[in-house]
């Protein structure tokens, strides 16, 4: 066994007992309902925070529209289990690719853009996706669509978390990943060293925006109905947010991003009038003393107590 | 009504709804060309402006041009001091966390309005004879629409002014064309900076108070849409660049009445959305946008 | 890269289990808040903050007027209520988590709001498993009470249902105003003023009109002028908006300024001074709506004075609406005689003849209430009851 496997197998067991203590102290009372519901979104919000982070952290590309792809996700999972009475796994797997295949053919068009106006080309075909879908009387339109089984549960959003970010950490570290972390550094000198741009920005577009539908669908069956005004721009300024708060190009960061962002919100709760205001000036002052986020472009394995910890002592340096 | 008679009809409202997009875009532009901030506060700002405008006018008892003239002078003033506070710190952070502070002082401004003058609409006190209409044939042109047609087009020609003939304006393009030189020849670069946000966002205030009095109602979330059609109408005639910013303001306002008006106003966004993005496909650089090649 | 390129996988389970570290902690600290057996606890979930906050505040207002009232009469047997404020930032799933914090944390009794429909029918299902009855102010939708054909046990609403006031403008527009065509001009995005429109079509064409037209806009729409130029080509002899009075103030107001000078009709929504203010004294004659009570009712006039006092502005309809749900849950609480969830249910369901601030209450089988209506006339800057509909 390599050291790649070895370390991989020491996270799944480490995973796997978070796992067994989390839903342990949930089943025996400890974590109260309202914590409970609080850990799915955190979950939820991991999910699309890393995906949103394969597209904007690691390849570089600004893109404002990671709550369109939610919506489809949300929508087409949704309809799935509800009139169709399809398992939640087929409903959830044709959710991300349903968002997924909208994401390849939103993005070879769009893609081409750059920057600022990629951003706002994104951000406009999110807000199209949602008037759409406001304008689908089978969906219930702006009402929403109500009736949705309550399937999401701490077990489906822990290892749907999981799997993301397993395959995304694989993604990134593949030959694949290594050409979009060069096409985030300089696309015209990745180009020059013959990396195919358009294909690899689609790819890791379309595999962010999959996660992202992946994602919509856990939300979808959390709650007991989904109107598209739960998916407006604002979302996803929040999923960008979590990832540059946490670190863009760092999964680590993304993690942390996501849970500090809804967990400031969380226990927030209690001083409505100054929940907002509280958090646009942590947001604020969090860009003054950490721009690059707070992980950066580091992963938490890279600090040293941690690597002899994961690695048994051994040091690769 | 016959067909042609309703395409005037809508051209006319259209036209108006587009003015303010135009005085709301102008800023966007201005700051966008001098720092590369998507100023995603400047919403916002055209909000607090039709705030101020609506104490001047409700509380202090003045007029409408006394009022959009205070409004105007402390909203610029506000628009150089969120500049000062939240984004000289981050002059040289990447433009990401700029864009986020930016963010995160529009959720600021939006919510401290809200505790503040709490959520529920203000309307404007009747200031302007609301029945004056012209009849022309049988289109309608209202009193308030041709005002805001007027002083967006005063107020075009005074920045052009500004930004081509005086000696800020020629400071503002040098800054916004390459800051480093600039600075080098001996131009402050911060106080050119600030005198942008002052200028865009005095431009923005103007806009709120012309809603406030066109629509007569005000709110602390009114900012949102516009400040986003705002954003689309400078890209989409060319972010930097003010003729765009102006003509991308009426374009926008003119699809939008003719969506409405022929179509759906359920699909008036997603329609302003779907050329814009048409538009960035064929022409990656608005209308007016000079085409900025990145060298290697 | 400059680190391991096996970082991450270990990355993220840490950040894993900083997360289940932190929350483990937290969670257990909010569950057990100290119950004070002296007071009851009434969980009021609204928007306070978000795009529909104006909604949310005006009625949580009238529910604290209500609450106020009682305490400073001596609370329920000896007991104060204590009103817990929860804020759904007007989305749907926060909704749903602010509601959970009220029940699971703050151990309300019992749930007040939101305002709008959605987020009730969102809350529904946390609520029902703990068995916390909601008091809906202002939800219409028959959907909030009355699931495929099954009656929540839980939901009970304070106000009218859609179908009802459809029909009285449906009426109204046929055999009052004598019209033969109408146009409907309806906000898209609530579920409110959509079941209205279909409703006003279909009882309005039933009785032998005919609607022309139908348009739709969003909410928060500023500009309403193309659609009105529109709708204005159809030469109808009234128009129908059921929406809430920010729009319909707009609407009024240029419908107006574009020559469109037929009677316009409305609904409750319409019910706050706002629409006169935002559209004109002039632009608003010759508009009709039904709405539950006319401030020129003597029994209203108790409300309408504290409600003044407390607050310096007149209600509008949702604080209003606030103030009957304050009034139904503490006659409630009255003959449960104890706060617990299922007999306090019962008692709501049982509600009759209550006078609230409004007018009478009664509760039907389907968890609606029945109760009065009215149809005022905006005429010279006042407001005069056209037609009265009791029950």
């Amino acid at each position: 066994m390599n050291t790649s496997q070895k370390r991989d197998t020491v996270m799944l067991a480490l995973g796997l007992v978070i796992f067994a203590v989390l839903y342990g102290l949930m089943e025996t009372g400890v974590i109260g309902s309202f914590w409970k519901l609080n850990i799915l979104i955190i979950g939820i919000n991991i999910i699309m925070a890393a995906s949103l982070n394969l597209i904007n952290g690691y390849t570089g590309q600004f893109s404002l529209g990671h709550a369109g792809f939610m919506a489809v996700g949300a929508y087409v999972s949704v309809v799935l289990t509800t009139n169709f009475h399809l398992p939640f796994l087929a409903a959830l797997l044709a959710g991300g690719a349903a968002a997924g295949a909208l994401g390849c053919l939103i993005g070879l068009p769009t893609l081409r853009l750059s920057g600022d106006y990629l951003a706002i080309a994104t951000l406009g075909l999110s807000e199209i996706i949602r008037i759409v879908l406001m304008n689908i009387q089978y969906v219930g339109g702006a009402a929403g669509f109500s009736g949705i089984p309550h399937l999401t549960t701490f077990p489906w959003v822990f290892f749907s978390l999981l799997a993301t970010l397993f395959i995304i950490k694989n993604f990134v570290n593949s030959t694949h990943g290594r050409a979009c972390i060069a096409i985030r550094e300089n696309e015209i000198a990745a180009e020059a060293m013959g990396v195919n741009t358009t294909k690899y920005k689609v790819m890791a577009f379309t595999i962010g925006a999959a996660f992202a539908g992946v994602a919509g669908g856990l939300f979808a069956h959390v709650f007991y109905i989904i109107t598209p005004l739960s998916f407006t721009f604002m979302q996803s300024f929040n999923y960008l947010i979590m990832v540059v708060l946490g670190g863009l190009g760092s999964i680590t960061g993304a993690i942390a991003g996501a849970f500090v962002v809804t967990f400031i919100s969380a226990i927030l709760a209690d001083w409505p009038e100054y929940r907002m205001i509280i958090y646009a000036l942590a947001l604020i002052l969090l860009m003054f003393y950490r721009p690059q986020g707070l992980f950066g472009y580091m992963e938490l394995t890279s600090l040293a107590p941690f690597k002899r910890f994961a690695k048994g002592g051994k040091d690769n340096g | 009504m016959d067909f042609m008679s309703q395409v005037v009809q809508q051209l006319i409202n259209g036209v108006s709804l587009g003015s303010i997009y135009a005085l709301i875009a102008l800023g966007y532009t201005m700051v966008y060309g001098i720092i590369k901030l998507i100023n995603f506060a400047h919403g916002d700002i055209y909000m607090v402006g039709a705030y101020i405008g609506f104490f001047a006018v409700a509380n202090a008892g003045l007029g409408i041009f006394p009022a959009l003239i205070i409004s105007m002078v402390l909203t610029g003033l506000l628009g150089c001091l969120v500049e000062r506070v939240a984004y000289k710190p981050l002059r040289h952070a990447p433009r990401i966390s700029l864009l986020i502070t930016a963010i995160g002082v529009s959720f600021f401004l939006e919510y401290a309005s809200m505790l503040f003058v709490s959520p529920t609409p203000r309307t404007f006190p009747e200031i302007f004879d609301s029945s004056v209409a012209y009849h022309i044939g049988e289109f309608i042109v209202n009193g308030q629409q041709l005002l805001i047609f007027a002083i967006t087009f005063v107020l075009t020609v005074l920045l052009t002014y500004i930004v081509q003939k005086t000696k800020i304006g020629k400071a503002m393009r040098a800054v916004s064309f390459d800051t480093e030189t600039a600075q080098l020849m001996g131009i402050d670069a911060n106080r050119v900076i600030s005198a942008t946000f002052g200028i865009g966002s005095a431009l923005a205030a103007a806009g709120g108070v012309l809603v406030g009095v066109y629509y007569n109602s005000i709110d602390p979330l009114m900012g949102i849409m516009p400040g986003l059609k705002a954003f689309v109408a400078a890209v989409l005639g060319g972010i930097g660049s003010l003729p765009g910013a102006v003509v991308g303001g009426l374009i926008l306002g003119v699809i939008e009445a003719f969506v409405s008006g022929f179509l759906s106003s359920t699909f008036r966004d997603a329609a302003a959305f779907a050329i814009l993005i048409l538009v960035l496909l064929f022409r990656p650089s608005g209308i007016f946008g000079r085409d900025a090649q990145e060298k290697v | 890269m400059k680190f391991g390129k096996k970082g991450r996988m270990a990355a993220l389970l840490a950040g894993v289990m900083m997360l289940g570290g932190v929350l483990t902690g937290c969670g257990g600290g909010g569950g057990d808040k100290k119950a004070d057996t002296n007071e009851i606890k009434i969980g009021a979930n609204f928007e306070l903050t978000g795009n529909v906050a104006n909604y949310g505040v005006a009625t949580y207002e009238g529910l604290e007027l209500a609450i106020d009232e009682i305490n400073a009469a001596g609370g329920i047997n000896g007991k104060k209520i204590k009103l817990i404020k929860a804020d759904t930032k007007s989305e749907t799933s926060e909704a749903v988590n602010s509601a959970t914090k009220l029940i699971a944390d703050d151990k309300v009794k019992v749930l007040v709001g939101p305002a709008t429909t959605a987020p009730v029918i969102a809350e529904t299902q946390v609520a029902t498993e703990h068995k916390v009855p909601i008091l809906a102010p202002c939800a219409t939708s028959a959907k909030v009470t009355v699931d495929n054909g099954k009656v929540q046990p839980f939901v009970f609403r304070s106000c009218f249902i859609d179908p009802q006031q459809g029909d009285v403008m449906a009426k109204f527009a046929k055999e009052n105003l004598k019209a033969a065509t109408a146009v409907v001009y309806f906000d898209s995005s609530s579920d409110y003023s959509k079941s209205l429109a279909q409703v006003f079509k279909e009882k309005f064409e039933a009785a032998g009109g005919k609607v022309l037209m139908e348009e739709a806009f969003v909410q928060k729409d500023q500009d309403f002028k193309a659609t009105l130029t529109k709708l204005k080509t159809a030469n109808a002899q009234v128009m129908f908006v059921p929406a809430y009075y920010e729009e319909v103030g707009k609407i009024v107001k240029q419908a107006r300024e574009l020559g469109i000078t037929m009677p316009i009709l409305g609904t409750d929504g319409w019910d706050d001074p706002k629409v006169k203010d935002i559209a004109g004294a002039d632009a608003i004659n010759n508009t009709f709506f039904c709405t539950h009570y006319s401030d020129k009712d003597a029994e209203v006039k108790p409300f309408l004075d504290a409600f003044n006092k407390k607050f310096g502005h007149a209600p509008n309809v949702f604080a209003a609406l606030g103030y009957d749900a304050g009034k139904v849950l503490i006659d409630a609480l009255k003959r449960a005689g104890s706060d617990d969830s299922e007999k306090l249910a019962k008692a709501i369901a049982e509600t009759k003849n209550l006078k609230a601030g409004t007018g009478t209450i009664s509760m039907d089988a389907n968890h609606n209430p029945i109760k009065q209506a009215v149809i005022l006339e905006n005429k010279n800057g006042g407001r005069e009851v056209v037609a009265k509909i009791v029950p």
